[in-house]
């Protein structure tokens, strides 16, 4: 036993020699400049999937913001974050499809509530009209009230018996898991679909082919993530849930309020996460399956960027899109999750802490 | 002195045994040998998922390592198993890495019926454990959640790969035709009361090897990493080797479930390890059960297995339309509420950690009391 331990005594040692040494070659600056160097040779070399893959990374960094946020602020691995996005997807799903006339209507949900006003228009090139915003802005609104009453009812009683953070995760893990039974008791496990047929593609600048969904999608997601910041960096509550985050005990002793952090951390992730539910399923079918794959790529991007940095989670989740879009043109498809990992992998061998992680 | 709490626990599990029986009973028509037949099965897979159950709460229960994907564990065992006992692939429709079965079947001691399933199950053991080793190096000097994160990963990229290379060890397909041990021994209609014990018998020796494991002073170590790592890096200790030993043990224990799987089950496919099935059923079980507890572990695998046989039972009675074809989420999702529910007001679970392990001090404190009766009432001051 003895030799045993001396030889993971000397293997340990031998590790973080290494780790040193490549966190000394390769900094924060070395891995901008990685980053930098991967995306200017996307651009060049594979300028479509390079474009796909900013699309597909800002509909991530919606999630990862919120994924990034709530780490921060609750201290907890949320791996229900891709199961609630999905939620978010159905309910949109569900006031397109299960609240207008018949024909349109969804076969497993036997009742209807009338018509969604411009559920079935169409918007110029867009596979969609004005409904598909109403659809968007209820799943909202169901989403905030999803995890605000989350918290109060599991997440707080956890933090009042001060449970290790592996407890909230496992919680989480509960309702993912819950979340995913759910989805699946109504809507099934086949593939779901917000729209019909198909949309022109565009050619643009650099023999770019964009369907205008795709822009769209572009434009709302950055959008977002810009009303986030704002929010973050410019108000007072943005303030304290930045302050909260960086030293809760300081925090508490400067007078704010603990739950009103929390319970607006909650709002903005549920909020981002409809949004991003809603892009998605524009882009792709929407499985129930799907939220449970989506923690990957979400949590290698808020890991990339600095658990706790929500400007990290977006610049990570912009990297993992475009290399997971990227390896489409070497790898089958279904390597997707695993350019994911090795992201994840590395970046916890070279620098944990993330790009924009402090050195604690 | 019986406390409440155990006659609750006692009760339910009691709840769970009749149904399971009586269930199966009633629907076959109160057909004995059919029932005796279902509950062979059941047992077998109770003790599987007991293996699995005990394998978490080595990694989880005492060591604080937080592994949230058995299923990578769980396959890399199955396939290795599968791949060592079985004879190498003859058609161009079925391919697979090795198999390695007929070499390891010479006629020695009869070994056809026990060297290739030991061979087997130890191979299933190391890659295992090997998997959990070059993980742990990233990760577990990190927050808990690092690792929980980088074993979903690699249970997904795993069942990607598998699906993905059709050549290595079949692709969707899987692997059929795993063969039996001792399976020329028996009929094949009672295989099943033969694989019934084998499981059991590797369930008790795990548990054994885990018990005397955690009652020694390097279990102790790995409970007190649990509590505070920082008391016992204090201790002068090495956090990092003792947690990867829990962890990598953890895994072996899981290669060595995933092996036993693949003899009782005969063909595995990457569809049999989706998270779900082969990581959340592991964790309700274990937290349900008590983690920290090896009894526990093992009740909670017969508990939440057993819920989710009577409610495959249940499906065969009238439910309305849509209950008919999706009872099973329901039953998903009552096990995942379940596990919430669990966490919220009885985080000990069914059978409670124990406050003190230790062989020595138990053996101890028996001499003691039968040296000198402990003082009863009246004697005390």
């Amino acid at each position: 036993m003895a030799t045993l331990g001396a030889t993971y005594d000397r293997i340990r040692g031998q590790l973080q020699d290494y780790q040193r040494v490549a966190a000394g070659v390769i900094g924060a600056w070395g891995l901008w400049a990685l980053i930098g160097a991967l995306f200017i040779w996307a651009a060049v070399d594979e300028r479509q999937l390079f474009v796909i893959g900013l699309i597909v990374g800002s509909v991530l960094a919606l999630g990862a913001i919120g994924l990034t946020l709530i780490y921060g602020i609750l201290r907890f691995g949320n791996f229900a974050h891709g199961d609630t996005m999905m939620l978010g997807a159905y309910v949109a799903f569900f006031f397109l499809t299960g609240l207008v006339k018949e024909e349109r209507r969804d076969t497993s949900i036997g009742f209807g509530l009338g018509d969604l006003p411009g559920a079935t228009d169409r918007l110029g090139d867009l596979s969609f009209g004005y409904g598909f915003l109403l659809a968007a802005a209820g799943a909202a609104i169901v989403l905030i009230a999803f995890s605000v009453g989350l918290d109060r009812l599991v997440y707080r009683k956890l933090r009042q018996r001060k449970s290790s953070i592996v407890v909230f995760s496992t919680a989480a893990i509960g309702v993912a898991f819950a979340l995913r039974a759910v989805l699946l008791i109504i809507w099934g496990p086949e593939p779901r679909t917000y729209f019909a047929g198909i949309t022109p593609k565009n050619e643009y600048p650099f023999d770019i082919l964009l369907k205008t969904n795709e822009i769209f999608t572009f434009l709302v997601a950055v959008g977002s993530a810009a009303v986030v910041y704002v929010i973050l960096f410019r108000t007072k509550l943005g303030k304290s849930m930045r302050a909260y985050s960086d030293n809760p005990e300081l925090a508490l002793v400067s007078g704010i309020n603990t739950d009103r952090v929390i319970t607006w951390t909650w709002v903005i992730g549920g909020v981002l996460l409809a949004v991003a539910g809603v892009l998605l399923a524009l882009q792709a079918n929407l499985k129930p399956e799907l939220g449970f794959e989506l923690l990957l790529p979400l949590f290698a991007a808020a890991i990339l960027g600095g658990l706790g940095k929500p400007q990290g989670a977006f610049v990570g989740a912009l990297v993992v899109g475009v290399c997971q879009e990227v390896s489409v043109a070497y790898f089958s498809a279904g390597y997707k999750p695993a350019v994911a990992f090795v992201i994840l992998i590395l970046i916890l061998l070279i620098r944990p802490r993330g790009l924009f992680g402090s050195s604690t | 002195m019986i406390s409440p709490n155990r006659i609750v626990s006692a009760s339910v599990l009691f709840l769970v045994a009749f149904f399971v029986t009586a269930l199966p009973f009633e629907r076959s028509g109160f057909d004995a040998e059919g029932t005796v037949s279902f509950l062979t099965t059941f047992l077998t897979t109770v003790a599987i998922y007991g293996i699995f159950a005990l394998a978490l709460n080595v990694q989880w229960g005492y060591t604080g390592v937080f592994n949230f994907g058995v299923a990578a564990f769980f396959m890399v065992g199955a396939y290795t198993a599968g791949i060592v006992t079985k004879p190498p692939d003859d058609s161009e429709f079925v391919q697979y890495i090795g198999g390695f079965g007929d070499f390891l079947s010479p006629d020695v001691l009869d070994s056809e019926e026990w060297l290739r399933f030991v061979v087997g199950t130890a191979a299933a053991g190391f890659a295992s454990g090997l998997l959990a080793f070059l993980l742990s190096i990233p990760t577990l000097r990190l927050r808990e959640d690092y690792l929980a994160i980088a074993t979903i990963g690699i249970a997904e990229v795993l069942r990607r790969m598998v699906i993905e290379e059709g050549s290595v060890v079949n692709g969707t397909n899987g692997l059929v035709g795993i063969p039996r041990p001792f399976g020329g021994w028996f009929d094949p209609s009672d295989y099943k009361y033969a694989m019934l014990v084998i499981a059991v018998v590797v369930l008790v020796l795990v548990f054994i090897a885990v018990e005397r494991g955690i009652r020694s002073p390097w279990g102790r170590v790995l409970r007190a990493l649990k509590e505070d790592e920082e008391v016992v890096e204090a201790s002068g200790k090495n956090v990092f080797a003792f947690k990867m030993q829990g962890f990598v043990l953890g895994a072996v224990i899981m290669g060595i479930g995933g092996s036993v799987f693949a003899y009782a089950r005969g063909s595995i496919g990457p569809d049999s390890f989706t998270h779900f099935f082969a990581t959340f059923l592991f964790w309700a079980m274990l937290i349900v059960g008590g983690s920290g507890n090896n009894w526990g572990a093992v009740a909670g695998a017969f508990f939440v297995w057993g819920i989710w046989n009577i409610s495959l039972q249940l499906n065969g009675y009238d439910m309305p339309g849509v209950l008919q074809t999706r009872v099973f989420y329901i039953r998903d999702f009552l096990i995942g509420a379940m596990l919430v529910m669990i966490l919220l007001l009885r985080p000990q679970g069914l059978i409670p950690e124990e406050r003190r392990v230790s062989i020595w001090v138990d053996r101890r404190m028996r001499r003691l009391q039968r040296k000198q009766p402990p003082p009863t009432a009246e004697a005390g001051p």
